[in-house]
């Protein structure tokens, strides 16, 4: 059924920092290795070395500016997959019952034996993490690596989300959301950690580390001190040739 | 939102049929024997033909069964069982109208409300979409019924009753759509929630995840139609309301009629085509669009 379970025994999702987060697309590379080679349809690319290249990623890093209001401007890049949510719209619209929301732990995943393609599930999630595969036609989505976290194959460092593994930057957390005293809670609960678009009411269990306060420092650099010898007002030959010009209008 | 072909033809084929089986399970143009046969093979080639036309939509059309599942928590599921139960009544009702002459109407106003169930189920998949904002409002219910009901009422030639929906619906449409615009306007999920990063400052998308396209683009992000969306509603009530009133308001004859009602159609498509080219998902601002 694509009813959603009212509790989940645990809540496992992802904390990323995007005060540490480089932008360099480790992650995403990890990810479509992994999941293009284990659980489920591989992640396709269709005309991948051609003129217009187009493939299924189950995270993106997208890249933002923000201007304060005072000072210059910030560059935040900003990994995106599904956040599995307590209250999954993607689940609910499902008419096959392939989409489901797991009670044990509360990962989001789909069956694609049952999945026929039709594209709801996609359109039903705000935040863009679901895509249709371009080859076989099923919906792709995160599974935090359902097939990596309980894998007692695989030595324990690597019982991770392929995306956490391979973070250089240590910006992405796994870990259970559900229980206070894990440490991706506690480290929500020490940085701010918050949901992305709260008013759309999918309770995200995914959360994002906002970028800490910078130091307000008078300058952006160590050097301009040195750099300020800047004349603002001319002396000399400048001063005469800058009247000088006024003068010819 | 993209707005495949099959979609659109389903929503108004399928609207324009399950309308007629509204008027014929009502009784209201009380056909019987081949009369009723030419109805009801028109109102099953519309609502099949759009059924079909969505199920090849699918990715995996072979398992289109399996749809029919989740019903107690999917709106296409409920309308997949909807438009089954309608079709298999308005069958067994049109068997007594057409070889026996005979109105079976415990048969056929089920039918009848079943097939504008199927229609409401229909518009509850798009209104259900909190992350399409103009869609997830009060109109496409009132306004996939509305057309659906206006094309019952021109398809089983109902002139005097289409006199007075096409008006309304046409007052109904652009409301419909001057709500939406401002439901569009006013939604709370901006590029400032999307990211979270609105507290520090105005955020602008600097750098797309890749240089080429992807699904969630080409799926939630189409353009075109927006830049035409003012002449296009002007084409869509024109066709589907202005010129089937003036044509059945000055003559009778079925062959008017069924110009009207091929006009009603027409019209519908270019208002589909509008309902889902114009409705932006918000999957969009993180596109910076």
């Amino acid at each position: 059924m694509t009813s959603l379970p009212e509790h989940t025994e645990k809540s496992l999702g992802l904390v990323i920092d995007l005060d540490t987060c480089v932008g360099c697309h480790a992650c995403v590379t990890a990810c479509k290795g992994w999941n293009t080679e284990n659980y489920g349809a591989p992640l396709a690319d269709v005309d991948a070395y051609g003129a217009d290249p187009v493939g299924s990623f189950l995270n993106r890093v997208h890249s933002y500016e923000v201007q304060p209001d005072n000072g210059p401007a910030q560059l935040f890049h900003f990994p995106k997959s599904c956040l599995h949510c307590a209250d999954a719209p993607c689940v609910t619209v499902c008419p096959t019952g392939a989409s489901y929301k797991r009670v044990e732990d509360g990962i989001v995943l789909v069956n694609e034996d049952a999945c026929i393609g039709c594209g709801l599930c996609a359109w039903a999630c705000p935040y863009g993490a679901r895509e249709m595969d371009p080859a076989e036609q099923v919906m792709k989505k995160c599974t935090l690596c359902v097939d990596r976290i309980y894998n007692e194959n695989l030595p324990e460092e690597d019982r991770l989300p392929a995306c956490v593994r391979t973070c250089p930057a240590g910006a992405r957390h796994f870990g259970d959301l559900a229980d206070p005293d894990s440490a991706v809670s506690r480290l929500v609960a020490e940085r701010g950690g918050i949901e992305l678009m709260p008013e759309q009411g999918t309770a995200p269990v995914n959360r994002y580390l906002p970028p800490r306060a910078r130091d307000a420092a008078p300058q952006t650099d160590v050097l301009a001190p040195w750099l300020e010898p800047v004349a603002e007002e001319p002396h000399g030959f400048l001063k005469w040739l800058d009247s000088a010009l006024e003068k010819l209008g | 939102m993209h707005p495949a072909a099959s979609i659109i033809l389903f929503t108004t084929l399928s609207g324009a049929g399950f309308g007629m089986i509204a008027f014929l399970g009502l009784d209201v143009p009380a056909p019987r024997g081949w009369t009723a046969f030419a109805d009801f093979a028109l109102a099953y080639g519309l609502a099949g033909g759009g059924l079909l036309a969505s199920v090849f939509h699918l990715g995996h059309p072979e398992r289109a069964l399996k749809a029919l599942t989740q019903w107690r928590s999917s709106w296409l599921s409920r309308e997949a069982w909807l438009a089954v139960l309608t079709l298999a009544l308005a069958g067994l009702y049109a068997i007594g109208l057409v070889f026996f002459r005979t109105r079976i109407a415990p048969f056929g106003v089920p039918a009848g409300a079943l097939a504008l169930g199927t229609v409401f189920a229909t518009s509850m998949i798009y209104m259900q979409m909190q992350s399409v904002p103009r869609w997830n409002h009060w109109s496409p219910p009132v306004v996939f019924l509305g057309y659906a009901v206006t094309a019952g009422a021109l398809l089983t030639a109902e002139t005097e009753l289409a006199l007075l929906f096409l008006p309304a619906l046409m007052i109904l449409q652009i409301l419909a759509w001057t709500d939406q615009e401002r439901r569009e306007r006013t939604s709370d999920t901006t590029i400032a929630t999307a990211t979270g990063l609105g507290t520090r400052g105005t955020v602008r998308a600097f750098e797309p995840p890749h240089t080429g396209t992807n699904y969630l683009m080409n799926e939630m992000g189409f353009r075109i139609a927006r830049k035409h969306a003012l002449r296009l509603k002007a084409i869509a009530l024109a066709l589907a309301m202005v010129l089937p009133f003036l044509l059945i308001a000055t003559s009778g004859n079925p062959f008017v009629v069924a110009l009207a009602a091929a006009s009603h159609i027409l019209g519908t498509l270019v208002q589909r085509w509008l309902f889902f080219a114009e409705a932006r998902h918000v999957v969009s601002l993180y596109y910076g669009r």
